[in-house]
Parts: structure tokens; sequence; C-alpha cells
């Protein structure tokens, strides 16, 4: 048996256990960061990698720019930039209404100080020449970025670990209790963890660590199709949405073409399986054709998804537990944490060392659960496969 | 009527759907290829006229004869060229094809998708003018055209001197035939090649007139490098005593054997497992070629065993259909085809010992190779990623953090190499080190064959 005593377990090696590692680590705290897999393996390493600050839920502007601010010092906070660039991001409508929808989407970033440029069909044929008829108005904004998510997780959990942060491969965490002040963690290794304060940060996998302490969120595991193509030259600079979700796609500097689309499907969390349909991958091709036709005869060369929570608000639970003091949760990110991710893990560490955070966190309570909730517009529409809910 | 798909039309497809038609089923033939008859045995595009006797040699029976089968089931089936199978979900096919994409459902399914070479990587093996031994093939098979004026063949591959041979005979000038494994190795496998003497001696036929025809013929070579400025001047090899030898060329031809096509058969469902022969991960069958329900294997795509186990298997697991359709029952007949295909099979393992796979050489590589050639990821790179912290030890983390065989071929060229690296470097066995997943499209596809037919 291996004991170790720790002020911090965090649960689970995704982009938001590692942030939170490498902060708390900073902030001279012992953690012990736990991962089933290898770190960054999950959704924080299969992501579309998009950094998007257009769009969002209102309340998460705060933390999102605390997140943006963060990426955009990668570097300095790391040593890698992890393929980090500001390319910008156009949201593209193809009627009158998806133009009221991003216009309003705009008015939302503006009032929080991003400068977003309003664009119609005569700008785009100026500024964007390859994008398809379809599209007759977009708003940009430059300070929208893309980073390589394959890159991030392992590059930050590398830091993490050289600043003192005892990172566990390959080891699950089975059981989590609770006597006096002190948690106990129990893994499928020799290893045991008692520390004052976990971090629940297991991904699609969060919700028995929350059960176990009463309280719970109705979470399903489900993720985008995506597919990448053959390198093909480089003209494509912006990351490109269209609000119907049936594009989300980019170029990287090298010349392959990243897609990610909606509706999102189903995955299994416990054989490790995020299926992409083929009726889907071909209903993406279509519609990135229509929307950048100079890629017709561009190539998809593979397929994948990736294990995400949803919740039915499609707003993450980021916060202290409401049952048990010096558990906290960070699950459940609805298809953006990785934007956030930098962010969350600050907070967490401020709630941990600090007692609080300046960042309001309150619409992400895990007691929000406990009423009905308003179930978001786009979970109706962004899922066609949606499981029963736990 | 149930609905059987065969995917290939090679031998062990071909005889397949000659064993289903024999059956009045109707089988429905998806091949990628334009021209029948798979690797080995394709007829020549049309209007391409090449001597097929001379090319074909002592196989040239064989491949008449297999021409003729098909052609004397062409109006029993539904045959359908150039029809590339890129996915597979649940009882459904998706294929591409020029016309766009569309799907062939199936009760039971027959994957006879070949094999591909396997490429142990060297400096320089990146410059244009290196092909894969087969694609040597398929380019004067196909295309009627030679890769070079100038060629070495390289490597270590019963398909080796063949190749070469067949080169010789349409007028290239075959510059040295290199193989890495030393004469010894091949004698010492003779007891089991002779299991099956007529191929045996065919082997020996190939290689003694290349040697008549004077072609320098080396074994137990190490190839150290293939120099070129722009594009392949020279391979420099070292030969069994030692000294460096250099032959000037303008092309050379490099292959390691075969390596099965399993990536359709393991989207279907099939189990993959380590095979410690051939050093690869095989899909699982049972002795008829059945890989799980509804899904049968044949021919190189499961495990090579050359073109007449290809034939026999194919039809061994279109008996297996027919059996488990509850159409025939002659237990017999399937017995000895079972044996056979067993046998030849077997020979195949004694030929994995005669064509070493270089395993060991990947320890020798310097830093500056080239490992993915679609990627351009070096040998350094990938041995630099796994010894930082946290580094990867397993390949589909290596190819997550190095984009080793991220791209276009995915894995399908430098897989083979990749596992081995990965082992060597961790020093770990190399079924620790994992396999490349597969995912659909199992070959690129264009955006363009998802239009809705409407353009
Ligand atoms: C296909 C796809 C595309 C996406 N695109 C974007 C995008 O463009 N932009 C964006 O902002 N977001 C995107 N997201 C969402 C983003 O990837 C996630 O929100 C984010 O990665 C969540 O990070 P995480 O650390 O919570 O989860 P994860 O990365 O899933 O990490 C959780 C970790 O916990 C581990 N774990 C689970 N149980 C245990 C246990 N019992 N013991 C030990 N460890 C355990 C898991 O193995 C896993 O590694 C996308 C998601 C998907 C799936
Ligand atoms: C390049 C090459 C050249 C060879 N040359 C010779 C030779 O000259 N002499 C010799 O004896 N042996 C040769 N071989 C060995 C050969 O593999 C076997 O002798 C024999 O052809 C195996 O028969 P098969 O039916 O299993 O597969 P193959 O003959 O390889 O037939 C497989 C067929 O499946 C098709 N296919 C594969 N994937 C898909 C897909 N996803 N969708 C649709 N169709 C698909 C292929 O296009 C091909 O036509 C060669 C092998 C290779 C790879």
């Amino acid at each position: 048996m291996t004991r170790l005593i720790a002020d911090v377990a965090v649960l689970g090696g995704g982009l938001i256990g590692s942030w939170t590692a490498y902060f708390l680590a900073r902030r001279g705290k012992r953690v012990v960061l736990i991962e089933k897999g290898v770190v960054g393996a999950q959704s924080s390493g299969t992501n579309f990698g998009n950094l998007r600050l257009q769009g969002r839920f209102p309340g998460q502007y705060p933390l999102s720019l605390r997140a943006q601010d963060l990426w955009e010092r990668l570097e300095d906070l790391i040593g890698d930039s992890c393929e980090f660039d500001a390319t910008g991001h156009l949201y593209c409508a193809f009627d009158e209404a998806e133009r009221d929808k991003i216009d309003h989407y705009a008015e939302v970033s503006e009032s929080y100080g991003i400068r977003i440029e309003h664009l119609d069909r005569a700008q785009l044929k100026r500024r964007f020449p390859w994008l398809g008829r379809k599209v007759i108005a977009a708003t940009y904004s430059a300070r929208d970025a893309t980073a390589n998510p394959r890159l991030v997780t392992p590059a930050v959990a590398r830091v993490a670990k050289s600043l003192g942060v005892t990172v566990v491969e390959h080891c699950a965490v089975r059981e989590v209790r609770k006597s006096g002040d002190t948690f106990h963690v129990d893994t499928d290794t020799d290893l045991q963890v008692e520390c004052g304060h976990v971090v629940n940060a297991a991904g699609a996998w969060a919700l028995e660590f929350a059960e176990r302490f009463g309280e719970t969120a109705p979470l399903f595991p489900a993720g985008p199709p995506q597919f990448v193509t053959e390198p093909f030259p480089y003209f494509i600079t912006p990351s490109v949405q269209t609000v119907d979700g049936s594009v989300i796609a980019r170029q990287i500097p090298r010349g392959n073409v990243i897609l990610a689309g909606y509706p999102r499907t189903a995955a299994d969390p416990i054989l490790n399986r995020a299926p992409v349909p083929p009726v889907k991958t071909l209903a993406a091709m279509e519609c990135l054709a229509e929307v950048v036709p100079a890629l017709r005869s561009c190539h998809v060369i593979r397929v994948w998804s990736g294990i995400e929570g949803y919740l039915p608000d499609m707003l993450p639970v980021i916060g202290q537990s409401e049952t048990t003091p010096g558990l906290i949760h960070a699950f459940g990110f609805c298809g953006h944490g990785f934007q956030i991710g930098p962010g969350v893990g600050l907070c967490l560490s401020e709630i941990i060392v600090d007692g609080h955070t300046e960042t309001p966190l309150s619409p992400f309570a895990i007691g929000r659960f406990q009423q009905e909730i308003e179930v978001s517009d786009k979970f109706k529409r962004e899922f066609d496969a949606v499981r029963k809910t736990p | 009527m149930s609905n059987v798909v065969v995917v290939g039309g090679g031998p062990a497809g071909i005889r397949a759907a000659c064993m289903l038609a024999a059956h009045r089923l109707r089988p429905v033939l998806l091949d990628e290829a334009r021209n029948v008859g798979g690797q080995g045995y394709r007829a020549p595009s049309p209007g391409l006229r090449l001597d097929m006797d001379a090319l074909m040699g002592g196989e040239a029976a064989k491949y008449h004869a297999l021409q003729a089968a098909f052609a004397s089931i062409r109006d029993q089936i539904e045959y359908r060229p150039g029809t590339l199978v890129w996915a597979i979900e649940g009882k459904t096919l998706h294929v591409a094809t020029d016309e766009g994409s569309s799907t062939v459902s199936f009760d039971a399914l027959i994957l006879a998708t070949g094999a591909m070479d396997r490429i142990m990587p060297l400096p320089g093996w990146t410059l244009p003018g290196v092909f894969a031994l087969g694609g040597a093939q398929v380019s004067l098979k196909d295309q009627g055209c030679f890769i070079g004026r100038r060629v070495a063949f390289c490597g270590s591959s019963p398909l080796l001197n063949l190749a070469a041979l067949q080169y010789r005979k349409l007028g290239a000038d075959v510059v040295a035939v290199c193989d890495t494994t030393p004469l010894g190795a091949k004698v010492r496998a003779a007891p089991q090649l002779a299991a099956a003497p007529r191929t045996m001696m065919r082997g020996i036929s190939y290689l003694t007139s290349l040697m008549r025809a004077g072609t320098p013929m080396l074994h137990g070579v190490t190839l150290l490098r293939i120099e070129g400025k722009s594009r392949v001047e020279a391979i420099i090899v070292r030969d069994c005593r030692g000294r460096e030898r250099r032959f000037a060329c303008d092309a050379v031809a490099l292959g390691y054997g075969l390596k099965p096509e399993a990536q359709l058969a393991e989207l279907a469902g099939a189990e993959m497992r380590f095979d410690a022969t051939s050093r690869l991960w095989l899909p699982k069958i049972d002795a008829d070629g059945r890989a799980g329900r509804s899904l049968y294997l044949a021919g190189d795509s499961v495990v090579i065993g050359g073109a007449d186990a290809a034939e026999a298997s194919g039809e061994l697991a279109a008996r297996a259909v027919l059996s488990d359709l509850g159409i025939v029952h002659a237990r017999s007949v399937a017995r000895g085809l079972r044996r056979r295909v067993f046998r030849l099979r077997r020979f195949q393992r004694a030929l994995a010992r005669a064509f070493v796979w270089p395993a060991n050489r990947v320890k020798d590589l310097s830093d500056d190779v080239a490992l993915c050639r679609c990627e351009n990821v070096s040998v350094g790179e990938i041995r630099r990623a796994m010894d930082q912290a946290l580094g990867p030890i397993e390949v589909n983390r290596v190819k997550a953090i190095t984009r080793c065989g991220m791209g276009r071929c995915q894995g399908r060229v430098c897989g083979p190499a990749l596992q081995e690296l990965v082992a060597s470097h961790a020093g770990i066995p190399i079924e620790a080190a994992g396999r490349l997943r597969v995912q659909a499209p199992v070959k690129p596809i264009p955006l363009s064959v998802a239009r809705t037919l409407a353009e």
C-alpha cells in the first residue's frame, strides 16, 4: 500500500484537472493528480480546439475572458505555445433569422468589451472570398483563437509535475470517503491518498463522485462527429462556424482542415466508445463543401469524436459541493470546456487556497438541479440520440 | 434470398463469389480496383498491351484460370468495380464511387481485401524514386510503367525476385537484388518450405534466372542508405562480408513481405490479436474464416498466405456462409479445403523465417530519418516525445503527440515500424506498444462524394 498525504487530490487528468493541479502547485499546495488512463487522452485531447468567445452564455463571460487571458500567455505559463493561434472566429448566418441571432450574440459580447465586426455579403466577399454564397452575413471576432488540444493537457501536466505535483497515470479512483476533515481516496492500484480537499474533475465519469456525497446532476455522455482532411493549400485563416452548427471548421497552417458538426451522438464511457455514424460524416462533408466550395476535391482522411459530459441547460457544474465541505466539482462542460479550462483551474485554486474567487460561478452551482431547470434551446437542437438521463 | 456481399476482387473474393454463384445466391462483389483479379492476378487496363504470359511466367495458367472463372460467373453476380468500401456500420457498407457515396446492406459479409507492403525505413527512403515493392509491380501491371530505368530491388520478400524478374523480362535494367536475410536462414527454412515443393521450386527458379542474367544477387545485406540530391541516385549497402557497396540506380523497390489490409475487418468488429510470427495484429478467425456474426474473412486480408491460399480460403469462407445460411452441408469438401488452407498458410509462416522482417534495424536508425512520410515525422522526434516527462509509450498516444501515422495513409505504411520503434525505445514487448486504431474512412474520400447528387 502506498499512502500519500496531500493537501488536494484531483480526480481526473483532463484539461480541468491538470490546470487545477498546476495553479495549486504554484500556490504551494501538495497535490496528487490521479488519472485512470493517461493525461489528456479523453475529451481534452480529442476536442476541436476552438477557443471561441462569440456566442457564449452571457453569465460565463467573466470566466471566459479570464481564461482567454491565460491562453494568450500560454507560452509564459508553461513554456510551450501548443500551437495557440489568434485565428479569429467567423460566425456565419445563412438567412435573416440567423443574422438576427448573431447580431444578438454580438451585442452580448460587445457588452463585455469584445470587439466584433459585422460583415455583410459584400464585405465577406472582399475579406473572405472563399466563402460560399450561402453565407449572407457574419460576425468576426479577432480575439477568438485555437490551440492544439492533443498537446496542451500533457504539456500542462508536465509543468505541474515539475512544480511538485504527484501525477499518477493508469490509476482509477474507486472510492472517496470523508472522516472528520480528511478525505480518503482509494484507487484500483495500491495507491491511497489522504487529503483535505478533493477536486472532482472526472469529466463524463464524474457523477459517481458527486452521488457518493448525496448530490447529483442529469449528466450524459456524448460527442460531436469530427473529421480531418488531407493537407490543402492554406487559405482559411479564421475558425469558421455556422449558426446552425452544421459546420465548425478551421484550417491549420500545415494545411489540414478540421471539422466538427452537430448533431452530437451518444457515447459510451464504460466501453470507452464515441461512435461517428458515417451518415453524419457525409452530411458534414456536404455542408462544408457548401460553406467553402474550394474544398470540394479535398479528401477526408479520418473521423473521430470524444466522450464529453452534457447537461440539459448546456452549462457546466463548477464550484463547491453543497453537501460536503472540501469537495469541489468541475465537470459536464457541455462541449465548451477547452476554452474556459485554464480559467476554471485558476478559480478552483483560489477557492481552495483563498476560500473564494472573484469570478462569478453561481450559474454553475450543482444545487441548481434540485429545481426544475430550463432546458436550453441548444440542447434541443444539437443532439439526435439523447440517452435517458441518469 | 440472402444478401451476401464480397469485398475484394482478388483470388479470394473471386473464388468466394464463384461458390456463392454456384448456389444461385447472386452475390454482390465490390472492388476498389477497376480491373478484376486483385494484386497478383489483376487484368491489365483496357487498351494497355501487356504480354501477360511473359509477365506471369509459371503463374500464367493460374492467372488465366482465375480470369476465366470470373468471366463465367460475370452475369450471375452483381460486380461493382471502382467501388471503395470506406465505412461499415452494423449491416450496412458505405461505398464511394466516382458517382458519389451510397450504401450496400448485407446479411453476410466476406472481406477479401488483400494485403500491402510492409516497409522498414532507412535513410533516404522518402526520396522520389523509392517505391514499395508491390507498388513497383502495380505500376507495371496497371499502367505498363517501370518505376525507373535502372532499378534496385531491396528488402526481404518472396516477391523481391519475382518483381525483379518481371522488370527484367519487360526490359528494365535491374542493377541489384539486395536481400537482407542471410542465405543461411533460407537454407534452414528449406525443410519447412519443402511442404509446398512447387512454390519452393518456383522461388528457386526466379533466383537462378536472375543469376543467369548476371544480376548481382546479394544476401544478408544491411541497407545503409539511399542517396540522391533531389531523387534516387544510388543505394549503399553493406554486404554479408562487411564491405560497403554502392549501386547506382534511378529507382529503388523496397519491401519486407506483406501485411494484411485488415482495417475493414476491424471496423466490422473482428477481434484483433497479436501474432508473434509476423509481429502484427491480425483478425481472429475460426478454421473456416468466421470472424464474428455474419462476418467472414478470406485471403491475405487475414494472414499472409499467398494466392493459392487466397483462392482456397475464399471458397472456404463462402462455404461457411452457405452452411451458416443452411444452404449446404457438404462437410467433407470443407474439411479438405480447410486442410489445404491450413497447409498453405503454414508454408507462409516458414516463408516469414526465410524472409525476415528486420525488427532490430529500428534501433540503429539515426534520429534524422523520417519514419512517417505523410506527416514528415522523424525517428528523433518520436524518441524525444517519448523521453520527456509523462511521455507516451503506446503507439496511439505517440501518434497523438507527434503526428506519426496521422496523415493520408493513416499509418498503413509507417505503422509496423512505429510499433517496433515504440517497443524498442520504451524497452517493452511489441504487443505492449499496441497498434494504431482504425477509423473510417479506410482510405481518403473527397468531400464531393457526399453531394446529394445535384451539382
Ligand atoms: C469532439 C469534441 C469537440 C470539442 N470541441 C471543443 C472546442 O472546440 N472548444 C471547447 O472549448 N471545448 C470543446 N469540447 C469540450 C472540451 O473538450 C471539454 O469540455 C474539456 O476537455 C473537458 O475537460 P475535462 O478535464 O473535464 O474532461 P476530460 O478530458 O474528459 O478529463 C477527465 C479525465 O478524468 C479521468 N477519469 C475519469 N474517471 C476517473 C477515475 N475514476 N479515476 C481517475 N481518473 C478518472 C478520465 O480518464 C479523463 O482523462 C469538445 C469536446 C469534444 C468531445
Ligand atoms: C501490390 C502487391 C502486388 C503483388 N503482386 C503479386 C504478384 O505479382 N504475384 C503473386 O503471386 N502475388 C502478388 N502479391 C501477393 C498477393 O497479395 C496474393 O498473391 C493474392 O493476390 C492475395 O489475394 P487476395 O484475394 O487475398 O487479395 P488481393 O489479390 O490483394 O485482392 C484484394 C482486392 O480487394 C480490394 N480492396 C481492398 N480494400 C478494399 C476496400 N476497402 N473496398 C473495396 N475493395 C477493396 C483491392 O483493390 C483488391 O482488388 C502482391 C501483393 C501486393 C500487395
